[in-house]
């Protein structure tokens, strides 16, 4: 595959305009699927999470589950949008062999949200106002996996398999307005936005929003235009952007991809790509033909959804705060700086230092546990942050131990690497490798004075006030106590020590 | 009288006075439809074993003197298009062929737990798109009036079963006519409930916005004990009705018509109409005027273009119904020529799998549907009921039940309609608007046309949710007319002669 | 009557998966141009004032608990299956991606 050239991204932004549309696709959390009574898990084995209505067999019917709608109400609301007096489902007709009926049923033209907004906010302290054009309700397709191709996509496989456990699944897509006037920041708009909604759904408590297990789906639409041109530019749909990272990449790519096409004089094609994480790459998918007539038609198994004002209100009263408020709270509470603040932002370690915090300890501490090792960690892995194993309970336990004087803060890390390694949590590790650090001045005043025995020229020199002489005694002693001492403590001790004798 | 010729009201009793076992007469069932059902092709699959052990087990608990319902051990058909667990369901297509559901369908759940031994599936249009069973992919069945006409569709098996006493009674689905236009060819009666009174969880959908489940038997007091049986809310079904309609048992039990104000709708009526019969017909209504009625007229102008908006709906809603069936997950597979790729796989089965009938509505429907034709096809046609609706309303302020002949002629021939797919659409006109308004309707016999000596009926509607009116109405004119005979419709028929 | 031409039945056999041989795609654009031309009355019927009925009986917020109901076991789901492996359907190569 031949590979795209990019045109440099500022000298694009210099002679083109920007125009962003994100589609975010939530996975609820619900118990049940949208339209059926079989469990909504991941993980368990294949095609035992199914029934007729999931399987698409002949005579099942849809059943729509309340809590689905409730959750997507909650969504809504939390966007400021207008909740519809008459929401109803239709038929999205198309062929796949992940969906089940060959038709999803999903939402048309009378979704259950429109119209709401939500201020975002950039590294650069920016604030964009993003318009919320709908939020609907959908159910989710199967699992594919593709067999006997080279890299297990599916050009080149043989046969595809199918699950359904996923298929019912309830989505709540969230569309955005066109998004204009981002400029350079269009990439870092996605993400943030993205970012967002996930802190929502999650403090919703609608959805786990982990977008590593795909609770949080983004397709980006990205169009540019010639700076003074009115007509929109062709944009393209960028699918299979996993986290906040490549939403980010993909955008600046595209805004790249296509400012090299346009002023070499080629047309843009309408179509869908694929972001491809490795490569650092969209790649053409096909180009969107047929497959656009969906042929909706109102779902003639559900009937309509007329939530009741009082329902709507009851729901508005249960919402928590919004994030920029939220954020802001958090921020005076817990005293950082905006730029302090602003890195836990970016970084996603929000809610892990809330939890960390709630757990117990300080909120600098907090912040720098999570910004600090983990983030190292997780960045010498490749991994999220939010994949390594542990809690912030254990980490705001580290925390503590540090702040009480009991863990020095080399042996925290080592703790830490315990814990990450599923050793357990802080105290047994503690316990286990006899890590604690000895605050009885008892033990080292005793270890002290062996080595000041064992070393009187030392000693001598320490009385004469060669106080570098009592480097020696200090590597000494902490030999002596296998490094679970402190040795700022030991050095007091020494100096004290030796004047004493 | 033969104990096959029975209605399934009488048969109850029966079982009831522990005259009969239900052993022996599922067993007389069986050895019937062995009998005639090579040649009538009523049956596509007889469930022999089944049946037995479910009477077995029904008489064993009556003898225990356990309390059961009131048509426990009367057997019945079921049309193929109901899923039922462990037993082949085809829908009368190929792409089915040997699909063994692993659910069954909500009704058939209510008659298994009414403890109705089930005899086996009926014959059907395929996918219930039809009027003869000449669309089946297994055969058309025969009318057992005549052997070379067809018994109606799509329930032409049900029908040809109960009017060959190969049931006492059976299961149907009615889309635009399907359980009432085979009553009124076969001499039965059949009736299409309001739409939602019967759950349509486990019916292999054809217009899931028309389609309703309801009784084919030979009396209406069967109908009444039936429509009992198997209506009631679904938790499975969320177009099913919250409430219960009450008793139609109660209603056939109903002797008079004093008072009650039929309305002729004008549209169906007339020139259009086989001479034979109107006139049966209209013997039917002075009947009933004689006992007390009072026949007002009624136009429904919309009725007009009611055809063409079904024949836009019931397409639409078809071909994405019926997109499921792409080989992955169950039915029918068949492999393309050349290299195969999963969308090669879907369309060389589905080509294989369904007949012309059927791939010409899915056709249909796709285009009604399709950007730049919606709002002038689909959308226009479902506005179209809209304006059915309200004609109804208006006529049911003038009228209790609304009244006309069930289809424009007795039964046709095989072959008779096959050229001109607009022709078969036309048998329906009096029948669609129920689907489309959603209203209940009764099909019932009223003697035999002049011209041919084969069964009319005469078809009732009520408003939604006023099925009971039917009954009462139903009953008395069934009670008149048996008078006036001396003999009951199918009394009528001809002996079968099948070797 | 020209509205259906042998090209938009191929197409929408296409958009419905139905593969259709040429013999077919003459005679279904003849039989459903006749049929198209008698229900496009319908058009004719109405106007923007008529609200379309999808429902015929009106009826709203229809919604069940959000409890865990017993699903079909991975035999009973596959049962059907014309092919399946490691507990999956099993399909031939797919040839686009959605």
């Amino acid at each position: 595959m031949a590979k795209d050239q990019l045109m440099d991204y500022q000298k694009a932004l210099e002679s083109y305009e920007v125009v962003i549309g994100l589609e975010v696709h939530v996975e609820l959390n619900t118990n049940t699927k949208m339209f059926c009574g079989c469990a909504n898990v991941f993980g368990d084995e294949p095609n035992t999470n199914v029934c007729p209505n999931c399987l698409g067999f002949p005579g099942a019917m849809p059943a729509v589950n309340g809590k689905a709608i409730e959750n997507s109400i909650k969504i809504g609301l939390a966007l400021d949008c207008e909740i519809a007096a008459t929401g109803r489902f239709a038929r999205k007709n198309y062929f796949y062999p992940d969906l089940a009926k060959n038709f999803q049923t999903s939402q048309y033209d009378e979704p259950i949200a429109f119209n709401g907004k939500i201020d975002i906010e950039v590294p650069s302290g920016k604030v964009f106002t993003v318009e919320i054009e709908r939020a609907h309700m959908e159910e989710d397709a199967g699992k594919l996996t593709h067999v006997g191709g080279s890299t297990g996509r599916i050009q080149g496989a043989e046969f595809s398999l199918v699950d359904f456990n996923r298929a019912g699944v309830p989505l709540v897509e969230i569309v955005t307005k066109p998004i204009y006037g981002s400029g350079d920041e269009a990439p870092e708009l996605a993400a943030a936005y993205v970012r967002s909604i996930r802190e929502i759904v999650k403090n919703l408590g609608v959805s786990d929003a982990r977008m590593e297990r795909g609770n949080v789906r983004c397709d980006a639409n990205v169009s540019i235009r010639p700076k003074g041109q009115e007509k929109l530019g062709t944009r393209t749909e960028t699918k299979n952007v996993n986290s906040l990272r490549s939403i980010e990449r993909a955008v600046k790519y595209e805004i790249q991809r296509q400012a090299h096409l346009l002023s070499q004089g080629t047309a843009i094609i309408q179509e869908t790509r694929h972001w491809h994480e490795d490569r650092g790459a969209t790649s053409s998918g096909r180009p969107k033909s047929d497959a656009d007539d969906y042929r909706y038609f109102p779902e003639p198994d559900l009937v309509p959804v007329q939530p009741s004002k009082e329902w709507i209100e009851q729901l508005r009263a249960t919402l928590p705060e919004k994030p920029a408020i939220r954020r802001k709270r958090l921020q005076d509470l817990w005293g950082f700086s905006d730029l302090e603040f602003r890195d836990v932002v970016n970084s996603d370690l929000l809610d892990e230092i809330d939890d960390t915090v709630k757990a117990g300890a300080k909120p600098q501490a907090a912040r720098k546990w999570w910004t600090g090792e983990l983030a190292r960690i997780a960045n010498s892995e490749d991994k999220d942050i939010a994949e390594l194993s542990i809690t912030p309970t254990q980490v705001a336990q580290i925390a503590e131990l540090v702040e009480s004087g009991k863990l020095t803060d080399r042996l925290a890390r080592e703790v830490l690497t315990g814990v990450l390694a599923g050793e357990g949590d802080p105290a047994e590790i503690v316990a286990k490798r006899g890590l604690e650090v000895v605050s009885d001045d008892g033990a080292l005043l005793a270890a002290i004075d062996k080595v000041l025995a064992e070393q009187p020229d030392v000693l001598e020199k320490i009385r004469e006030g060669k106080l570098q002489a009592a480097g020696a005694v200090i590597g000494a002693v902490m030999k002596a106590m296998a490094g679970s001492a402190d040795a700022a403590r030991v050095r007091e001790l020494v100096i004290q020590r030796a004047t004493e004798l | 009288m033969s104990l096959l010729n029975k209605s399934a009201s009488e048969l109850a009793a029966m079982l009831g006075s522990k005259e009969i076992s239900s052993v022996e007469l599922t067993k007389a069932q069986l050895d019937n439809i062995d009998k005639l059902n090579p040649k009538i092709n009523s049956y596509l699959t007889v469930t022999h074993e089944l049946a037995l052990e479910q009477a077995r087990q029904v008489d064993e608990l009556r003898a225990k003197g356990e309390k059961l319902s009131a048509l426990a051990g009367v057997p019945i058909a079921v049309k193929d298009n109901l899923t039922t667990i462990g037993v082949e369901t085809t829908a009368g297509s190929n792409i089915l062929k040997g699909w063994v559901p692993p659910y069954n369908a909500t009704v058939v759940e209510k008659i298994l737990s009414h403890r109705m031994p089930i005899l086996g599936k009926t014959n059907l249009d395929e996918f219930a798109m039809g009027s003869s069973t000449e669309n089946s992919a297994y055969g058309p069945s025969l009318n057992p009036w005549d052997l070379t006409r067809t018994p109606g569709g799509s329930g032409g098996g049900s029908s040809s079963a109960v009017a060959s006493m190969q049931a006492p009674l059976a299961i149907g689905s009615d889309t635009g006519g399907s359980i009432r236009f085979p009553a009124s060819v076969t001499g039965t009666v059949g009736v299409k409930p309001t739409y939602g009174a019967v759950s349509r969880y486990g019916l292999i959908a054809l217009g899931s916005s028309l389609d309703q489940i309801g009784p084919v038997t030979r009396n209406v007091m069967d109908a009444a004990m039936l429509q009992d049986a198997i209506a009631g809310h679904d938790e499975m079904d969320a177009t099913s009705l919250p409430e219960s309609l009450g008793s139609m048992t109660e209603a056939a039990k109903n002797d008079s018509v004093k008072g009650l104000k039929i309305g002729i709708i004008k549209e169906l009526t007339g020139e259009g109409f086989q001479a034979g019969v109107s006139e049966r017909f209209q013997e039917a209504l002075d009947l009933l005027v004689a006992s007390g009625a009072e026949i007002v007229e009624v136009s429904c102008p919309s009725f007009q273009y009611a055809i063409a908006a079904y024949y836009l709906i019931q397409p639409a809603e078809a071909s994405s119904n019926l997109a499921r069936f792409d080989s992955v997950r169950f039915g029918l597979r068949v492999m393309p020529e050349g290299p195969a790729t999963v969308e090669k796989v879907m369309a060389a089965t589905r080509e294989a799998g369904f007949g012309p009938e059927v791939k010409r509505r899915i056709i249909l429907g796709t285009y009604a549907l399709s950007s730049g034709y919606y709002d002038a096809y689909y959308g226009s046609a479902q506005k179209v009921r809209t304006l059915i609706q309200a004609d109804l309303a208006k006529a049911f302020e003038k009228a209790d039940v609304l009244v006309s002949p069930t289809a424009p002629t007795t039964a046709f021939k095989l072959g008779e309609k096959q050229e001109d797919p607009l022709a078969m659409y036309l048998n329906d006109i009096a029948t669609i608007p129920a689907n489309l308004a959603g209203v209940p309707g009764m099909s019932l016999p009223v003697g035999l046309a002049k011209e041919d000596n084969l069964p009319v009926g005469a078809q009732f509607l009520a408003p939604a949710r006023q099925d009971a009116r039917l009954y009462k109405v139903g009953a008395v004119l069934e009670k008149l007319l048996e008078e006036k005979w001396s003999k009951r419709m199918l009394d009528f028929a001809p002996e079968l002669k099948v070797n | 009557m020209s509205e259906i031409t042998p090209e938009l039945v191929r197409h929408l056999a296409g958009l419905a998966r139905i593969e259709v041989s040429d013999a077919e795609v003459a005679q279904f654009a003849s039989q459903l141009a006749l049929i198209v031309d008698s229900v496009a009355t319908v058009k004719a019927a109405v106007n923007d004032e008529i609200p379309a009925t999808s429902h015929p009986i009106p009826m709203a917020n229809v919604f069940r608990e959000d409890i865990v109901k017993p699903s079909l076991t991975q035999a009973q789901a596959l049962s059907g299956a014309a092919d399946s492996e490691s507990g999956r359907f099993k399909v031939s190569a797919i040839l686009d991606e959605e």
